[in-house]
């Protein structure tokens, strides 16, 4: 290290050591230098997409040739807002979703809490592994395995059939079953992170001035974890809004908002309903990105 | 704060429980993948090793398994660059319009795969007249990796401080070289977290994957999808599952090494 530095510090290229001069006395010109390149890529690739999609939502398509019209319109828009078909699958998602993060969020809460605050260091790391390890096994493979968990001779039914019960089979309570198990880890995370960011001093402060352990939890833990929790909830509950894919596998007939785009964009080839469907998903998640962004909920994702 | 030791327990055990049921469908897959019943009934009729062998000699399997590591490292190496640079300007600089910018960066990942799918499916074929291949798969998901390397890099900047670079500079150092012998060494295990979290989300990545490869264009999950209601390849589909999970606890391990020895104590 010391000789690397030693060297370093004789200038050496006069352009080079002007240019970078120049850097430092010009705050604005390193800012920018480092903004150019991810910026215009996020702008070029997704703003533009999404601006595109938004003008293709109010484009229609010719029921004859099944070729886009590129006149704008509010049909489909109109279509979406009014026919009852797309109220209920919206209902019906965003149910779906928020009853999945809630199941995450009550699952997550006392793993993470062992994991942080009881767990001995070597015991933590096996756990973070522990968690971790799921995440690579395949979203489809995991999805599949539910499939068969809960089929008609799969091993919930002969669990469950000893205790006089059954397999709740294929619909929209085993969507909310697979889709909780898939997105457990990514709220598990964020909580443990955000736990492990509280210090152990002030839990102990608190409980030297007499509180009890619940209060400590309420008063001094909650207010300061509230962000990693909103955090975790919004991928629980992104990933699960637009996932098309588990309900096809676990969900029998029903259909969600992702269904409905899918089958727009391919059997139907209606790109321009399918946008506006489209905007859905994304209306409800910027509505509930700025409730949340005040929290700092954003900084912990 | 004093938790007694009935509390301490009834954690451990929804901890242990949670594990549990985390693990009891994975250990089903590895059971499936010897299973003789093609649709996986339980208990099993019989164990078999003929999905193993199946599999091993399975051309489109391997091939899956290559397009999704190229696609995976192509677009891991392209959000590492694109993070990094990212996290220094906004945790470094304030200026208008930031908060804007740091919302920009989550919103490929906050937004619905489906969203973000359907969205690059439209531009790339609609507006800028791509055919879909492996290199608009390759851009899609650069586009929502970016966010797990600069979330990384961002909390490590963070907790950083710059009283480092800010000596470095001072001593007469230039920009790059602060770079290259401050601030880089600093973020290095952040960097190799967030990549391989970048090439996990890359590689399993399903939804956007359908909307932004052509027909050609066959990435693991893709194939899985393809294969998983074939009665004659759903074992063989468990297969690979098994050999995924086993083989992702060699990274998962390294990052946990190099993490746990940058943090130290609690």
């Amino acid at each position: 290290m010391s000789t690397d530095t030693s060297r370093a510090a004789v200038p050496s290229r006069t352009a080079a050591r002007r240019a970078s001069s120049l850097l430092t006395s010009k705050p604005w010109l390193r800012l920018t230098l480092l903004l150019t390149a991810p910026l215009t890529w996020l702008v070029l690739v997704y703003v533009v997409a999404l601006a595109a999609l938004l003008v293709t939502a109010l484009w229609s398509v010719d029921s004859f040739t099944g070729e886009i019209t590129r006149s704008l319109t509010f049909d489909n828009i109109k279509e979406i807002a009014t026919e009852s078909l797309y109220r209920t699958v919206t209902l019906r998602t965003i149910g779906v979703a928020a009853a999945v993060t809630i199941i995450d969020i009550a699952i997550a809460l006392p793993i993470a809490f062992y994991m942080a605050k009881i767990a001995s260091r070597r015991m933590q790391r096996v756990l973070v592994i522990a968690v971790l390890t799921p995440l690579w096994a395949s979203y489809l493979v995991k999805a599949f395995a539910w499939r068969s968990v809960l089929s008609d001779d799969g091993i919930f039914e002969w669990a469950s059939s000893k205790i006089g019960m059954g397999t709740p089979g294929y619909g929209i309570t085993a969507v909310i079953i697979t889709q909780a198990y898939i997105w457990l880890p990514y709220v598990i995370l964020p909580i443990f992170a955000g736990l492990e960011r509280v210090p152990n001093s002030l839990l102990d402060a608190s409980g030297d001035l007499g509180a009890s352990a619940w209060q400590t939890l309420r008063t001094v833990v909650f207010p300061l974890l509230k962000p990693a929790i909103i955090a975790g909830s919004i991928f629980s509950f992104s990933l699960t809004l637009g996932d098309y894919i588990t309900v096809n596998i676990v969900g029998g007939a029903n259909q969600m908002l992702g269904n409905l785009v899918y089958t727009n964009v391919g059997a139907a080839n209606n790109l321009p309903l399918a946008a506006a469907v489209a905007l859905i998903p994304i209306v409800i998640m910027i509505g509930y990105l700025t409730a949340v962004r005040r929290t700092g909920a954003l900084e912990n994702l | 704060m004093i938790l007694g030791a009935g509390v301490k327990r009834i954690l451990a055990t929804l901890t242990a429980l949670t594990l549990l049921v985390m693990y009891l469908p994975l250990m089903l897959v590895v059971l499936n993948s010897f299973n003789t019943s093609r649709s996986f009934a339980w208990p099993p009729s019989g164990l078999t090793l003929e999905w193993w062998r199946r599999a091993w000699s399975s051309d489109g399997a391997r091939e899956a398994v290559m397009t999704s590591v190229q696609v995976a490292l192509a677009s891991t190496a392209i959000a590492l660059v694109l993070g990094t640079l990212m996290s220094l300007a906004l945790q470094r600089y304030s200026f208008f319009g930031k908060n804007s910018v740091n919302l920009l960066v989550i919103l490929p990942i906050a937004l619905p795969g489906i969203v973000t799918g359907i969205a690059l499916n439209n531009a790339f074929r609609g507006v800028m007249g791509i055919q879909l291949g492996l290199l608009t798969v390759i851009v899609a998901h650069a586009t929502f990796c970016i966010v797990t390397v600069f979330n990384n890099v961002q909390a490590r900047l963070r907790r950083m401080g710059g009283s480092f670079e800010e000596a470095s500079a001072d001593l007469g150092a230039g920009v790059w070289t602060t770079f290259r012998l401050v601030t880089f060494p600093q973020l290095r295990s952040a960097l190799l977290a967030g990549g391989l979290l970048a090439f996990a989300l890359s590689f399993d990545e399903i939804i956007v994957t359908t909307f932004t490869a052509g027909a050609g264009t066959t990435t693991l999950p893709i194939w899985i999808l393809n294969n998983l209601f074939r009665p004659n390849q759903a074992p063989i589909v468990n297969v690979v599952a098994v050999v995924l999970i086993l083989l992702s606890i060699v990274p998962i391990w390294i990052a946990q090494k190099i993490s746990g020895d940058a943090e130290g104590v609690r």
